[in-house]
């Protein structure tokens, strides 16, 4: 019994925390390669509408982004309200797609433009009328791959 | 100067801690996790404007015609249903294979065609589009099922192949009109 008492009298030793700079690190690198750095700043309303039969989008660099949506809060003073396009970082028409579209092909690759894919992410609050006009815009510049961005339907 | 002498001291590792510390904070503020998930269909060509489009090879019975007012509301067949039933519908006229007389002959020939308002919400558009993708996966899965004893999803290359041959996904978009306010 006297064995245990001496050692409850002794102080207890602080846990070393030598190991502590790798853990961190470790955390560290998982994050720097999870992170993907955010290019555009979002200037219309999106709340995606929810859908069950959806695709993961591969390869995100052959991606282009068309944003459809009102404008946000603090920019409805001087945008209004009606639903909007927004490509890169800024407003535009129907008549600028082409233009984009081009912008964006000659960015990549040449063997990877057919596996070009749009992503229209439009806010589930917007009418038909400005998607389909976009979609024809589309198929006139023969940017025929695109995908209607989703979020996942939670049951 | 006698210190000197006894080499180079080791330089103090304990403020690394705090300098990965910072740096982690900074990747998970900045990090989004979300993966870009979505619907992918393919648009069709534009049509030539010298070729007048001959639709009179398509039978009208293999043809399931899908409409969305501007209320969002669905006349499917000419009749007005809820969008709970899209679904079933859909696939008793995909796998309907000469069954009945009034529909698809079989699920190749099957067509869906759909059309909407401009006034049509985004929203449903999207509820649509996957209640019709899901009746095919449906389908897909069934046929699946039944022959490799595997969901659609699981199979290889050539047996996905065989099933999407089996039952391709034909959603038709008509060309924009303005049915109405």
């Amino acid at each position: 019994m006297s064995k245990f008492r001496k050692d409850s009298k002794k102080d207890t030793p602080g846990i070393s925390t030598a190991s502590l700079p790798d853990i961190v690190f470790m955390l560290l690198f998982f994050f720097m390669v999870t992170t993907v750095m955010r290019e555009t700043t979002i200037m219309v309303q999106q709340s995606l509408p929810q859908a069950t039969e959806i695709q993961k989008l591969q390869k995100k660099s052959l991606v282009s982004y068309i944003y459809i949506g009102s404008p946000v809060e603090r920019m409805q003073g001087t945008y209004g309200t009606k639903a909007r396009i927004q490509l890169n970082d800024a407003f535009a028409t129907v008549d600028d797609i082409p233009q984009y579209i081009t912008a964006e092909r000659t960015a990549r690759d040449e063997k990877e433009v057919p596996f070009m894919t749009t992503s229209i992410k439009a806010d589930q609050n917007t009418k038909m009328g400005i998607v389909t006009d976009v979609k024809q815009e589309l198929r006139k510049a023969n940017a025929l791959k695109i995908n209607y961005s989703t979020r996942k339907k939670v049951q | 100067m006698a210190r000197r002498a006894k080499g180079a001291s080791e330089i103090n590792a304990g403020s690394m801690a705090d300098i990965a510390f910072l740096l982690l904070i900074f990747f998970l503020v900045t990090t989004t996790m979300d993966v870009d998930t979505g619907l992918a269909r393919k648009l069709p060509p534009m049509p030539e404007e010298d070729i007048i489009q001959d639709d009179s090879q398509i039978k009208a019975k293999n043809i399931y015609v899908v409409l969305i007012n501007s209320n969002n509301q669905l006349l499917v067949e000419n009749e007005f249903i809820d969008i709970t039933q899209l679904r079933a519908g859909a696939k008793a006229f995909i796998n309907n294979n000469g069954r009945n007389p009034e529909s698809s002959d079989n699920p190749q020939k099957a067509i869906i065609s759909l059309q909407n308002d401009r006034g049509t919400s985004y929203e449903t558009y999207i509820l649509v589009q996957n209640e019709l993708a899901a009746a095919y996966r449906e389908l897909r899965d069934a046929k699946a099922m039944q022959r490799f004893g595997m969901m659609y999803a699981n199979l290889n290359k050539t047996q996905q192949k065989e099933i999407r041959k089996e039952y391709p996904q034909k959603i038709s978009e008509a060309e924009p009109k303005n049915i109405g306010n």
